[in-house]
């Protein structure tokens, strides 16, 4: 374990339990921000360049700027109390517990495997370059699929987040051409 | 050196702190967050699979990773916006108030 691994595991950590359980928004999505470059950093660690890299443009660049869109447009980034869930109230002990048992679960499984034993092998020498050519030969359809997702998912959420007037305008202005015609 | 054993726990600790996140806090975003820390927390586990596996030259996890982030930022864009629709009609994004179906 090197010294750089455990300050971006820290990072990494800090900043997702600090997204989860500060009482200013705005605050939340900042260490979220800062969890997702910790992340971005152990993808370069682990010689994945390009997720990596698009790691930081799609999650830093646009979710995180997104998230902090809907929390200014939604006016909740002023602290309430019914946002953090209180010490003694059920539902958020019962929510750490679910969480807690699921992590030593899965930590004593990893644990007991003989799978993560090996050390790191020889680096892959994968270049940004093979990834092109992959992604243009033999992942070329769910390229297209992922496109077609985007695309439709962009318009599918101006449609949804469109205000009620707007479209009862566009109703109302339909009818009048009907009545007109008849 | 780093083993593959610590990146899987790290993977386990973000996936905890998504979870966590999710069944308890009552905010709508921030239950969107929880789901985003929990899709990394799985894309890391990918790339770490990927670099200590057998045959790290096909590239196969490093493709699910960039597709799956392409699929996540997609969920991102449209939860955001059901969450702000939402917020137009209940004028709260506070998840114990949205208890109606008919509005």
């Amino acid at each position: 374990m090197t010294i750089s691994f455990i300050i971006i595991c820290c990072i990494v950590a800090v900043g997702a339990i600090a997204a989860m359980s500060l009482r200013n928004l705005v605050h939340c999505a900042l260490c979220l921000t800062v969890s997702l470059a910790g992340l971005a950093a152990l993808y370069l660690r682990l010689e994945a360049q390009f997720v990596g890299f698009a790691q930081i443009l799609v999650y830093i660049g646009a979710v995180a700027i997104l998230i902090v869109f809907a929390i200014l447009l939604t006016r909740s980034n002023e602290p309430d109390e019914s946002a953090v869930p209180r010490a003694g109230s059920w539902s958020g002990v019962a929510g750490v517990a679910v969480a807690l048992v699921v992590f030593g679960t899965l930590v004593l499984s990893i644990l007991s495997s003989s799978v993560g034993k090996t050390d790191l092998p020889a680096s892959p020498g994968a270049t940004v370059k093979d990834l092109g050519n992959q992604l243009m030969t033999h992942y070329v359809v769910p390229l297209e699929a992922i496109a077609l997702l985007l695309t439709s998912a962009m318009i599918g959420a101006v449609l949804i987040a469109k205000p009620d007037k707007l479209r009862a305008g566009r109703v109302v202005k339909g009818g009048g051409e009907h009545a007109s015609g008849t | 050196m780093t083993t593959l054993n610590q990146y899987l726990i790290v993977s386990a600790l973000l996936f905890a702190v998504g979870l966590a996140g999710a069944l308890t806090r009552r905010n709508a975003i921030l239950v969107l967050v929880g789901i985003e820390l929990m899709l990394n927390a799985a894309n890391l586990n990918f790339i770490a699979f990927w670099r200590f596996g057998p045959n790290p030259e096909l590239l196969r996890g490093v493709m699910f990773v960039v597709f799956s982030i392409g699929i996540a930022a997609a969920e991102a864009a449209v939860g955001l916006a059901l969450i702000i629709a939402v917020y137009r009609h209940y004028k709260t994004t506070d998840l114990n108030r949205m208890d109606t179906l008919k509005g």
